[in-house]
């Protein structure tokens, strides 16, 4: 168990050593940052819109996530494959498992400390906004960002120890959330079971179906925390199964 | 210490290991040797728990290597031959990790006699990225002792060092070799012969011959060559030295020296040198040569290819031998009708 938090820190720590984490991090506060401001601007100007955090958070947090997971996602595994330090990991006393969820986890909470730092602007509407804003609805909606970036961080940390080249990764992770995204489209206007199941694995469907309007929706917690842990489970597969070939 | 028996593994259908089998005690330090790709690098993947066989049964301590993986990982300290590293990290943050991976007490001691061990103590905060080849080497020798393995695994440990760092870290090699079990891989065959109290010649996979050094010499040296330097013309003495028991050939090279070849069932120098001075020949100098390592492991691999070779030759032949009895049954055949 010790060696999942000692992968965690040091892939949190590896963050940091290069540009990524500071790229990642002017886009993120710097388009927040612009669009704030034109959201306020547009509030004062038409007297009745009401700055709504929940679009702040919707145009701008999830395409950044859309793009930073697998960005951050891609050299995960497949950097310690083509390096060589994979053989060193799988040759020390740790366990696939543990390989797998302390570099999700490692990855997760870099993602988790940048959702809690653009708590910024709810905070800073709070007090610009007559009588300020709904926090419980806000929380929902936070709930299911953390939800929805922990799916597809371990969606990204098993394509990336599926490739041993990180562009393949990255691709591969745009590919399969994409994927994630646009999968009901076709059930849109329809009905019966294999719509009903393409709207299940559908994630805007479950981020706007529920959390998006304030509302925790039990069945899509467990969605996304299965698919968290079933992306994982599989990525340890994966891993153990490169022992044998 | 580590016990293989009939290893054999195959990526796909090409067969990289066959029915190798060895064994170390604890202490020894056991060469491999082999030309690149006979199967040394496959058989260490397989002895740290990285990969398993296709099939055969490897214990290190007396854990199986499939079914108590983990138990052998904490007990062998592995160093692959690329010297793999984290380039965005400090030599001593490095060793924390890989000592906290190992579950290693009293860490920061650890980190600390390794690295003074290794001969690292004055780079211990630069970024590996900033250290030669040697250091880095030197960094994952670190690595692998950094749990006080019972059992050391190093491929090709001195490859692409400077003859200065090579030094270095065969006395290292040494020096760890007189309390824990190490084997080591490599092609450098000089080096085999002076670190390892015994060698493994492996070539396409499977075992050609396994010995000391000393006793690989002596088994594969059917003969002694010595050379003598004369101040003067060398060709009276060849007479001589032809009259001498056991003396096989005598040449003279185009260094104007004599080279002769000995049974090899005695040293024949002493007798040379007597011979020499009663003939009142001012001799310069007298050496005899041992076959190194390097002939003996030729000499292997070729009568390994020669092997081969014969053997499609052999059933060609025995082939055409059975064609040419059935055809002359046939004929008799119909010679009777």
């Amino acid at each position: 168990m010790r060696n999942i938090w000692t992968i965690a820190e040091k892939e949190f720590k590896s963050i940091f050593h290069n540009a990524i984490a500071y790229v990642f991090g002017v886009v993120m506060f710097l388009s927040l940052g612009i669009y704030f401001m034109i959201l306020l601007q547009y509030g004062m100007q038409t007297q009745t819109y009401v700055p709504d955090m929940r679009v702040l958070l919707d145009w701008v947090l999830f395409p950044i996530f859309f793009f930073g997971v697998p960005v951050l996602t891609m050299r995960s595994i497949s950097d310690e494959n083509r390096t060589g330090t994979l053989e060193l990991i799988l040759t020390a006393p740790v366990r696939d498992v543990e390989l797998i969820i302390g570099k999700w986890l490692g990855i997760f909470l870099f993602f988790l400390c940048s959702l809690a730092l653009t708590l910024l602007y709810p905070i800073l509407l709070n007090f610009l906004v007559e009588p300020g804003i709904d926090f419980s609805a806000l929380s929902a909606v936070y709930i299911g960002l953390i939800l929805a970036v922990g799916a597809m961080t371990a969606v990204g940390v098993l394509i990336s120890a599926l490739f041993k080249n990180p562009i393949a990764s990255l691709l591969a992770s745009l590919g399969a959330i994409l994927l994630m995204w646009i999968i009901a489209s076709p059930a849109s206007n329809t009905t019966g079971f294999l719509s009903d199941l393409l709207k299940y694995l559908s994630l805007p469907e479950h981020y706007y179906g529920s959390f998006y309007y304030g509302s925790v929706s039990l069945s899509s917690v467990i969605f996304f925390i299965s698919l968290t842990v079933f992306a994982l489970f599989l990525g340890a597969r994966v891993i153990e199964s490169r022992r044998w070939k | 210490m580590i016990k293989v028996e009939n290893l054999t593994k195959y990526y796909g259908q090409n067969c990289a290991v066959k029915e190798l089998t060895f064994h170390a005690e604890k202490g020894e330090v056991l060469g491999f040797l082999g030309p690149n790709g006979a199967g040394k690098t496959t058989t260490m993947r397989i002895l740290t728990g990285y990969m398993p066989p296709t099939s055969g049964k490897v214990t290190i301590g007396g854990y199986d290597v499939i079914d108590q993986s983990l138990e052998v990982r904490r007990i062998v300290g592995y160093l692959p031959e690329s010297v793999p590293l984290y380039p965005d990290m400090r030599v001593n943050e490095y060793l924390r990790y890989m000592g906290k991976l190992h579950q290693v007490d009293r860490l920061d001691e650890r980190v600390a006699e390794v690295i003074e061990k290794v001969n690292i103590a004055d780079r211990a905060h630069s970024f590996i990225s900033k250290l030669s080849k040697g250091m880095r080497q030197r960094v994952g020798l670190a690595q692998a002792l950094i749990h006080d393995p019972e059992v050391l695994i190093l491929d090709e440990p001195t490859i692409g060092l400077d003859p200065a760092q090579i030094i270095e870290v065969r006395k290292l090699i040494e020096e760890i070799g007189k309390e824990k079990t190490v084997l080591l891989s490599t092609h450098i065959l000089s080096e085999a012969q002076q670190i390892c109290d015994r060698v493994l010649i492996i070539n396409r996979g499977q075992l050609v011959a396994e010995d000391t050094p000393e006793a690989l010499q002596k088994r594969l040296t059917g003969t002694q060559k010595v050379t003598v330097h004369l101040a003067g013309d060398p060709t009276p003495a060849t007479e001589i030295l032809r009259g001498l028991a056991d003396v096989l050939r005598v040449e003279i090279n185009d260094q104007n020296r004599i080279v002769l070849e000995s049974s090899g069932e005695t040293d024949i120098r002493p007798k040379v040198i007597a011979s020499l001075t009663a003939a009142n020949l001012e001799i310069l100098e007298v050496y005899a040569e041992t076959a190194s390592l390097e002939d003996i492991f030729l000499q292997l691999v070729q009568e390994e290819e020669t092997e081969k070779q014969a053997q499609p030759e052999l059933e060609a032949a025995l082939e055409a031998e059975a064609h040419s009895s059935q055809e002359q049954s046939e004929q008799g055949g119909e010679n009777h009708a």
